[in-house]
């Protein structure tokens, strides 16, 4: 009696998955748990206030005045509140420094620990099961899938957020862009420069750099 | 799952949207407004997760598995019931969440940077936070953060045991064997009561 046409679907179609949301979301509401509104309010805010841009400008500060990247490196999350930017308190940050023999990446094996409050919200593969398994074990195989090839001679350090610190990697700063504009470096800063799976390019400099 | 094998390429979606369907970002907000009310926290939230039949584990969305775990502690702690969920509609008020006390202690790490430490060989039937692929294996204190809540007991209601928690840092080789490219590591955060000072 199981056997109405519901079940020609998948077992858990993507509408099913909706369904329950929806419904959790009207029963929670009900008991004035949450509002439409707030939902409303963190969705957006995720959308428009809070993501790679807010690390992007740490970098470049950071690249620009000496001072200020030592506050970074000592105490992150004072320092990215100095620049008053990004909505939530930074919570627990350690930044991670890059230099010519020693690239850093970061990953969660766990579950998927991510700095939100300076990178936004991570993408799906830094939730997949074979981002989180591989990183630790084999990080040189992931990063060249990435585009990344390292030299044998820079050392790589994976490091496995499993506490309630969260990790974002300070990438060194691409030759030829002396003179730049706190704005201009920023630009040049990705998000996978900060999870450590891709390194800042100058644009003008890949031919000249040799 | 730190060190599996057989999931394949890194799925990078170029221009991925920041959610594939609009109730990601309801779930990813429910989530955040419950926890923030007092109704569970972060460790209990994870072992939720964890919880779930390995197999959906690995068959579920990310948020997906939000969304169970979220029903799975609203369920338990008597928030919201099972007829009201198939339902949708309220039957009884939800009840208060206790407060969580503020009874964090000054940060008192047992450990020097620099010292050798080694970490448990256990494996314990609920949550913790050392990697199965770290456990009984020799690193060096990288530097002392905290004090945090012990994730072990405090997943379980068992206990609000405050710990140092220190990056330590592996080297490749000594996780995955002498085939590791040499001076490579993986710096993991350890909670005090994961390790013991390393024989010299």
């Amino acid at each position: 009696m199981s056997h109405d046409h519901h079940d020609d679907h998948h077992p858990e179609p993507p509408s099913d998955i909706e369904a329950r949301a929806l419904a959790l979301e009207s029963l929670l509401r009900e008991k004035g748990l949450i509002s439409a509104e707030e939902i409303d309010r963190v969705v957006e805010t995720y959308e428009r206030d809070i993501g790679p841009m807010i690390g992007a400008r740490v970098v470049a500060r950071a690249w620009l005045d000496p001072e200020y990247r030592q506050r970074l490196l000592t105490d992150a999350a004072a320092a990215v509140a100095e620049l008053g930017i990004g909505a939530p308190p930074v919570g627990d940050l350690v930044v991670i420094e890059n230099g010519p023999g020693v690239h850093n990446m970061v990953v969660c094996t766990l579950c998927s620990c991510y700095p939100w409050a300076v990178l936004g919200l991570p993408p799906s593969w830094y939730k997949s099961p074979a981002y989180r398994s591989r990183a630790v074990r084999e990080p040189r195989e992931v990063l060249r899938e990435f585009g990344l090839e390292l030299p044998e001679r820079v050392r790589v350090n994976v490091w496995d957020s499993s506490s309630d610190l969260r990790y974002m990697v300070l990438p060194e700063r691409p030759a030829g862009t002396e003179g730049w504009s706190e704005e201009e470096l920023a630009a040049l800063v990705s998000r996978d420069c900060m999870i450590g799976v891709a390194r800042p390019q100058a644009p003008a400099a890949t031919g000249a750099a040799g | 799952m730190g060190g599996m094998h057989g999931f394949g390429r890194v799925p990078i979606e170029p221009d991925e949207p920041l959610f594939h369907a609009p109730w990601e970002g309801r779930v990813l907000a429910i989530q955040g407004r419950t926890r923030r009310a007092g109704l569970f926290h972060l460790d209990e939230f994870r072992h939720a997760i964890e919880r779930m039949p390995p197999a959906r584990y690995l068959e579920a969305s990310y948020y997906e598995r939000w969304l169970t775990a979220v029903e799975t502690l609203l369920l338990e702690k008597g928030v919201i019931s099972r007829e009201e969920l198939a339902g949708g509609r309220a039957i009884t008020p939800a009840p208060k969440p206790p407060a969580a006390p503020d009874d964090r202690p000054p940060l008192r790490p047992l450990f020097r940077v620099g010292e050798a430490v080694t970490t448990r060989n256990t494996h314990p039937p609920g949550h913790t936070r050392l990697p199965r692929y770290a456990r009984g294996r020799r690193g060096l204190v990288r530097s002392a953060h905290g004090p945090f809540l012990l994730p072990d007991t405090n997943a379980h209601l068992a206990g609000r045991d405050w710990e140092p928690v220190y990056a330590v840092e592996f080297s490749a080789a000594e996780l995955w064997g002498d085939a590791a490219p040499a001076g490579d590591a993986v710096c993991i955060d350890l909670w005090e009561s994961y390790l013991r000072r390393a024989d010299a």
